[in-house]
């Protein structure tokens, strides 16, 4: 049994868990969350090859009272032959739609045409990849210029040279996703992928999670007119690569403007990129535990704790300590 | 970089996994790379929240980032056609009044750490005081250099006043000394005369000097020369009276004077007169023994620049700053961060003050408004950059971005981002739809502010995620409020569907008041305007006013503004007022009604009327036996002749 637990946050600003049930029959990979736009709505996917829609079912008013939600499933998509490794959903101004990507290799584009029917889904597209597909990511820009676009990481393990990014665009004549580019410079097993918030910009920022973090700028050249109709070519730029992890890294995140990244590694620490106002990358913070057992009891195991930036002696050591409850 | 240490979680054991939240990040336990068979993983992981040290200081700061947002909205839209002086003094005013707030808020910060119980709580605060009082400090300091620009002469003035507020920590020694009995027996009393001289008070230094010759007559020779010498002391004015070469002129006159008197021996009785004299000579030596009364190089360098270039023009204060570091420090300590800060201010090197005041302090108020305020002053150039598109729009958007976490403080954070020309607007955008919408009011007001903004994308957003939480909690009148603000057609057609089934399943409306005072916005959608008609329709039948009733109950159908699927429901409605001892429908509208039954019935197919159960035929033929009693009814009424 593999479960999946849903915390919510209460008005006096504690989290507690409010829902645990089981989703998979294997294990759960990934959960995200649908747009608000949509309800409470959240997708799973699993090594039991599976995918799942979910949503939240307002209960009992005594339920409520014992602060407890329920969720039900709504569909399961079981296309996937093999192990499903991440399930993303698109950005909320293509409508109600998801995509997943499986250890074979194939990434599933689902829509739901109904926002309201979180049971029908349909598989617009079957992309596939050639490599194992560990992570994807969905461009957020909603900006006319830029087309949909996925990008899509492998951990692909067996020695070769190949890319292990490779950036997905929808081809607007032919109505399908086809290969824009691929990261050569990215060899190694990818196990993350994350498209930046776009601001504006008329170029896209992707983190990339492998043996160590790295930052690409990827800027849309002219079209190209070749007779499937334009496929965007993109000047790729490394901006920032980091080993300070020391390990393999295994997840990005963005903050909600872009300007800080997250990044998860095998040292079983989190550490955060910032770029100062000359554009240069420089890690801002680690988080990391201390394998010292708390003292008190811990019911919710939840702790609070504070994230200071640097610490000199305009200020006293108020920094990089925590406060657990 | 600084390293949070997240209790109890174990390297080794575990990694961590990372989400962002609007106020806070998530920090969850978990095995990643256990792929292949996906058996086994955590047995439970802990949950963290991670809270930015922003966050504490918003608490205490709150009153500092309320009236500082005021200053800042004032000198935005102050007047920039005020040229030279008038704007300079406008902006040497606005300087100052976000000094007076720092000061403000020190002085609460104080008063909270002296009533605070808990010991942990009294140090939170009084860091904040001495942060808050080196902010001061910088913030004065610039003011003087930047700002205001004080040209040689009332420079130094300007830095004596500002040595005298910040150098407290001889207060309470004078304090002391005054308040005695007999001031000149103290034995702190030639300590209280130094601080005076160094710090150019030679007034005060001088009535306490009279004090003491007092009780000493012997010396009142020595003392009436040093006394004269301290009342001539040339100092720059700030008035036109004279010039800095005049000043310059009488300056050297005087100190050759009482170079005269140091040789003469005139003072050499009296250690500490004789040490007043090479003071007021300007000796380093002399003024470096009272380290403990400067106790810090930026009152050294003051003094120093008064006792030996007291016309000192600001571009030759670097020389004189970085000397009077290295002086007083001695080579003991090594500057600390606020050292190096004023030292790139006394340099003149804005970006870099701008830059080590960053990296020193947790907080972006500070240099976000300093360096507004330095921007409105002209002296930043602005490089063409990534993040902003300069460096006071890249530190507005990071304390305005700060902001948002906080639950109310967000929309000050809005005001700045106003104030962002290159990416306040997309950053607004991104922080205002992450605000926890909790209650309809703070919703609102999200929306009254992106409304006011022309921010139709976000208006349209949040109002459909309040129509489907409201939808999701059966809140139906709610919701559709909601998506008749959101002009969202679909979805009031969604729910004015629920309206009607709820009112099939119970023969009554809920949340009638709505409905009934749609107004133009019924118009929204078909499926709402024919809720908004129906429901007149049982108002009228309600008030009596059955032929008006009629009329619209009929124009539903046949305007087709109903829904076919709810023809039946009109029809139905339609027998009470069929079977009333009056007779209500006209004959062409008996005819139009029947035809809508036909219509209806004719479509289906015989399997169809073999599956239909009971009540519907029965309903039907309730319906026929009905309209055609009315039919015959009307005929005759509307054959007979009036009064016959």
């Amino acid at each position: 049994m593999y479960f999946s637990k849903v915390w919510d946050k209460s008005e006096n600003g504690d989290w507690h868990c409010t829902a645990s049930w089981k989703t998979h029959s294997g294990s759960v990979w990934r959960v995200t969350w649908a747009h608000p736009e949509f309800g409470q709505v959240l997708a799973s996917c699993s090594f039991d090859r599976t995918a799942a829609v979910w949503e939240e079912i307002v209960g009992e008013s005594n339920d409520k009272l014992r602060g407890q939600s329920h969720w039900v499933k709504r569909t399961t998509l079981v296309d996937s032959r093999t192990s499903v490794t991440d399930v993303k959903f698109a950005p909320k101004h293509m409508g109600l739609m998801l995509a997943t990507c499986s250890a074979d290799g194939v990434v599933r584009i689902y829509e739901a045409p109904d926002v309201m029917n979180l049971s029908q889904w349909s598989l617009q597209h079957e992309i596939s990849c050639k490599l194992s597909c560990s992570c994807i990511s969905w461009n957020p820009s909603s900006s006319r210029a830029h087309s949909p676009m996925i990008a899509v990481g492998s951990d692909d393990n067996s020695p070769n040279i190949l890319a292990k990014v490779q950036i997905y665009e929808y081809n607007e004549n032919t109505r399908k996703y086809a290969k824009a580019e691929a990261l050569m410079t990215v060899t190694d097993p990818v196990h993350d992928i994350a498209f930046a918030p776009n601001l504006g910009r008329s170029f896209h920022i992707l983190a990339v999670a492998t043996k160590d973090v790295r930052i690409f700028t990827l800027k849309p050249l002219r079209k190209e007119l070749t007779s499937s109709g334009g496929l965007t070519k993109f000047e790729i730029h490394i901006v920032a690569q980091f080993d300070n992890h020391n390990s393999q890294v295994w997840r990005v995140s963005w903050n909600i403007t872009g300007t800080v990244l997250a990044s998860s590694g095998d040292d079983g620490c989190v550490r955060l990129w910032k770029a100062n106002y000359m554009d240069n990358w420089k890690c801002t913070g680690i988080l990391k535990g201390n394998g010292s057992p708390v003292n008190g009891s811990s019911q919710q195991g939840i702790f609070n704790a504070s994230l200071g930036s640097a610490n000199t002696s305009l200020q006293n050591s108020l920094n990089g300590s925590s406060a657990s409850r | 970089p600084p390293l949070l240490v997240v209790p109890g979680a174990d390297p080794s054991a575990r990694q961590l996994c990372f989400a962002w939240g609007p106020a806070e990040a998530l920090v969850c336990e978990t095995l990643f790379g256990s792929r292949g068979t996906g058996e086994g993983g955590p047995s439970s992981s802990r949950l963290f929240v991670v809270r930015k040290d922003q966050d504490i200081y918003i608490q205490t700061l709150r009153k500092l980032f309320n009236e500082s947002h005021g200053i800042f909205i004032g000198l935005q839209r102050s007047e920039e056609e005020l040229a030279g002086k008038s704007r300079k003094a406008q902006l040497v005013q606005v300087s100052k009044n976000y000094r007076s707030v720092i000061r403000a808020c020190m002085e609460d910060m104080h008063q909270a750490a002296i009533s605070a119980r808990d010991p942990a709580l009294h140090s939170q605060y009084s860091t904040q005081v001495s942060i808050l009082s080196a902010m001061e400090l910088i913030w004065n300091l610039c003011e003087i250099l930047f700002v205001e620009a004080a040209a040689a002469g009332p420079l130094l003035l300007r830095l004596l006043d500002w040595v005298r507020l910040h150098v407290c920590d001889v207060d309470n020694m004078v304090r002391e000394v005054l308040s005695s009995e007999n001031p000149s027996k103290h034995e702190l009393f030639w300590n209280v005369v130094d601080v005076f001289v160094l710090q150019g008070r030679m007034d005060e230094a001088r009535h306490l000097l009279s004090k003491e010759v007092s009780a000493n007559p012997t010396s009142v020779n020595m003392y009436k020369i040093l006394d004269d010498l301290m009342k001539k002391m040339p100092v720059p004015s700030l008035s036109n009276t004279q010039t800095l070469t005049e000043m310059e002129l009488k300056w050297q006159h005087w100190h050759e004077e009482c170079q005269r008197y140091l040789q003469d021996g005139t003072f050499a009785s009296n250690s500490h007169m004789e040490s007043i004299c090479k003071i007021l000579l300007g000796d380093e030596d002399a003024i470096l023994e009272k380290k403990e009364l400067l106790t810090t190089w930026y009152h050294f360098l003051v003094t120093r620049l008064l006792y030996s270039h007291p016309t000192v023009k600001p571009m030759e204060l670097r020389f004189y700053a970085q000397s009077s570091m290295d002086l007083f420090l001695g080579g003991e300590s090594s500057p600390e961060p606020l050292d190096t800060i004023l030292m790139a201010a006394f340099e003149f090197e804005m970006h870099q003050v701008i830059k080590e005041c960053s990296i020193a302090l947790s907080n972006w108020w500070f240099v976000a408004h300093l360096t507004d305020l330095l921007d409105h002053c002209k002296l930043l150039q602005s490089h063409n950059l990534y993040f902003g598109s300069n460096m006071r729009e890249f530190l507005l958007l990071e304390y305005a971005s700060g902001l948002f976490s906080h639950h109310s403080l967000w929309q000050l954070g809005v005001d700045y981002f106003d104030h962002c020309p290159e990416y306040g607007r997309v950053y607004l955008e991104l922080h205002i739809e992450r605000i926890p919408l909790n209650t309809e009011q703070k919703a609102l007001k999200v929306l009254r502010i992106c409304e006011q903004r022309q921010m139709h994308e976000q208006v349209r957003s949040i109002c459909k995620i309040m129509a489907m939480k409201a939808l999701r909690n059966n809140r139906l009148g709610s919701a559709l409020s909601w998506s008749i603000r959101a002009k969202d057609a679909a979805f009031a057609t969604l729910i004015s569907d629920r309206f009607l089934k709820d009112y099939c399943e119970r023969g009554s409306f809920s949340d009638l008041d709505l409905i009934d005072n749609l107004g133009p916005s019924m118009l929204l959608s078909d499926r709402l305007t024919f809720l908004g008609k129906y429901r007149e329709f049982h108002r009228l039948y309600g008030e009596k006013r059955f032929s008006e009733a009629a009329r619209l109950l009929l124009m539903l159908m046949t305007a087709r503004i109903a829904p076919r699927s709810f023809w039946m429901t009109l029809l139905t409605d339609a027998l009470p007022l069929l079977e009333q001892k009056e007779v209500i429908f006209s004959a062409e509208q008996t005819y139009e009604l029947m035809r809508c039954l036909e219509d209806l019935t004719t479509g289906k197919s015989d399997k169809q009327k073999f599956q239909e159960d009971d009540v519907e035929t029965m309903k039907v033929e309730m319906l026929r036996l009905a309209l055609a009693r009315n039919l015959a009814r009307v005929i005759i009424k509307e054959g007979t002749l009036e009064g016959s």
